[in-house]
């Protein structure tokens, strides 16, 4: 579903992001990404749907090479992956409802089936009874829900989150990290960028550990 | 093909409220559009009875041979018969004075004028087209024409009517300048509009290339902010328009009615006043294209 061969990514200034990262991800796994802040997590996340280019090496995505991929061809791409954006790029001047209704309204859905997938995707998340709030009136556990279920209302295959759990109380992480599961219990594929070992060992899944540019895999158990 | 509808339908709800939202900034944008379009709009106005003018008279050179008042009709066909004979002449069409008169009566304000008269104070005439219209050429045939039996004056009558036509030629080029440099000026307020839209609604954008929006889907919104805005203020150019030439009409009546004329400076055509507002939409549209084409590839998910 998910490979990367050899791919690396240098950033102007010659900083090198990732080095000669090599990888593969079945369909339905849970993959943690692990590391130091400025380990390049967010940059190898980025890479999938393609936000960032490789420098070097190929990513292929659903047996599609990213990095030779016309630009016109990206928003299709995009569709078929959930991300959750470390600072969640909400849209506050809009409710709940809507920034949830935001990707379907370039899908090819019609107006009732995507009302309808925006409540169930915002039911998913205990938001249902929040949707006229705007995203300012919600906690940051809610509102990373609603990040949540804003990137799985097109009912992606692959969901990735840069740091979901950063900054929520424990509550409302095991919230966040129950609701990922559930997806991975109906077959979605998911990569988590985290800091949080404990929850890496709480959930299972392959864990990546990256330095320095490098990535080496590691059993959960060992994340500590 | 639902689908494409509805997506246009909402890109131009979409624009329709972004216009809405933007209050004085939108009525300042169109208001600007709609003077600007307006001041060629006033032109073609203004030239449009001269056109209709310079339509009804002859503006190839000519020569108009008047015979002496007291010639008779036997006079003319002779002097008619001497002017086709000449190889210099290409035509000769003769104007009786009878004919002439009548004419004179049809011209707005002279039917009174011509009824009082007690006798035809006209005289018969010929209209000659020279086959070499070069000025020393008909000038020698002029006074060649001058000397024939019968003939009282020979006028070369074509000169105001090229003068009037070389006036409303520079009047129309300077219309079309005009006209060209305010449609760059609405496709300069367009661009500038949409330029400050993209800005304001930068995190949007983005979010929406992220989410997988195609560029399509993006710059529609922009386009029909950028028609919308061209076509309305196309259509208050036309309320300006036609409501000085309203106000104008009350003045002009006046002028005109003391001359027995009901001369009016004419309103656009519906055809015209369409055209004006499609072209505007049009020049909007440009304006919109050339704002998206720049900015928005500057506005890339980070």
């Amino acid at each position: 579903m998910i490979s990367f061969d050899s791919v690396s990514k240098r950033y102007p200034g010659n900083r090198e992001a990732l080095s000669r990262v090599t990888f593969s991800v079945d369909n339905g796994e849970m993959i943690f990404i692990t590391g130091h802040s400025g380990a390049g997590k967010s940059t190898l996340l980025k890479l999938i749907p393609a936000i960032e280019r490789p420098t070097s090496g190929s990513v292929v995505v659903q047996g599609q090479n990213i990095s030779a991929m016309k630009a016109s061809a990206l928003p299709y791409l995009r569709r078929s992956i959930g991300v959750v954006f470390q600072d969640q790029k909400l849209l506050h001047d809009r409710n709940v409802y809507e920034n949830v209704m935001l990707p379907l309204a370039f899908s090819d859905h019609a107006p009732k089936e995507a009302a309808r997938r925006a409540r169930a995707a915002l039911d998913k998340v205990g938001l249902l009874d929040r949707e006229l709030s705007h995203p300012i009136q919600l906690s940051g556990g809610e509102q990373q829900r609603l990040a949540i279920a804003r990137a799985v209302v097109n009912r992606p295959s692959i969901l990735i989150a840069d740091e979901p759990t950063a900054n929520l109380d424990d509550d409302s992480a095991r919230i966040v990290m129950e609701i990922f599961l559930s997806f991975h219990q109906v077959g979605v594929t998911i990569l988590l960028a985290s800091h949080d070992q404990a929850m890496m060992r709480r959930y299972g899944g392959r864990v990546f550990a990256l330095a320095g540019g490098k990535l080496t895999e590691r059993p959960a158990e060992a994340a500590a | 093909m639902r689908s494409w509808l509805r997506h246009h339908r909402m890109a131009f709800n979409s624009a329709a409220r972004k216009l809405a939202a933007q209050k004085s900034a939108a009525f300042a944008s169109v208001l600007a559009i709609g003077i600007a379009i307006s001041l060629p709009l006033a032109g073609y106005i203004l030239l449009e009875p001269l056109r209709g003018l310079l339509g009804r008279v002859a503006l190839e050179p000519q020569l108009t041979v008047f015979m002496k008042q007291s010639a008779k009709r036997d006079d003319a066909d002779a002097l008619g018969r001497t002017l086709r004979g000449d190889v210099r002449i290409g035509s000769a069409r003769l104007i009786a004075k009878e004919a002439a008169l009548k004419e004179l009566a049809s011209v707005e304000g002279m039917a009174d004028v011509v009824s009082v008269l007690a006798i035809n104070p006209l005289p018969d005439a010929y209209v000659v087209r020279a086959r070499d219209t070069a000025p020393e050429s008909m000038e020698r045939l002029a006074s060649e024409l001058q000397a024939l039996p019968g003939v009282e004056r020979v006028h070369a009558d074509s000169l105001w009517a090229r003068r009037l036509a070389s006036i409303a030629a520079i009047g129309r080029v300077a219309l079309m300048i005009l006209s060209t440099l305010l449609g760059f000026g609405l496709i300069a307020v367009t661009f500038n509009t949409i330029r400050l839209q993209i800005l304001t609604l930068r995190d949007e954008i983005e979010v929406s290339k992220l989410l997988g929006a195609t560029d399509g889907y993006i710059r529609r919104p922009y386009y029909y902010l950028g028609v919308l805005q061209g076509a309305i203020g196309g259509a208050i150019a036309l309320i300006i328009v036609l409501t000085g030439t309203y106000i104008m009409n009350l003045e002009v009546g006046v002028l005109a009615d003391s001359y027995g004329s009901s001369f009016r400076l004419p309103f656009p055509p519906l055809a015209d006043a369409v055209s004006v507002i499609v072209y505007a939409g049009l020049l909007g549209w440009l304006g919109a294209h050339l704002s998206v084409s720049r900015h928005l590839r500057d506005i890339e998910p980070s």
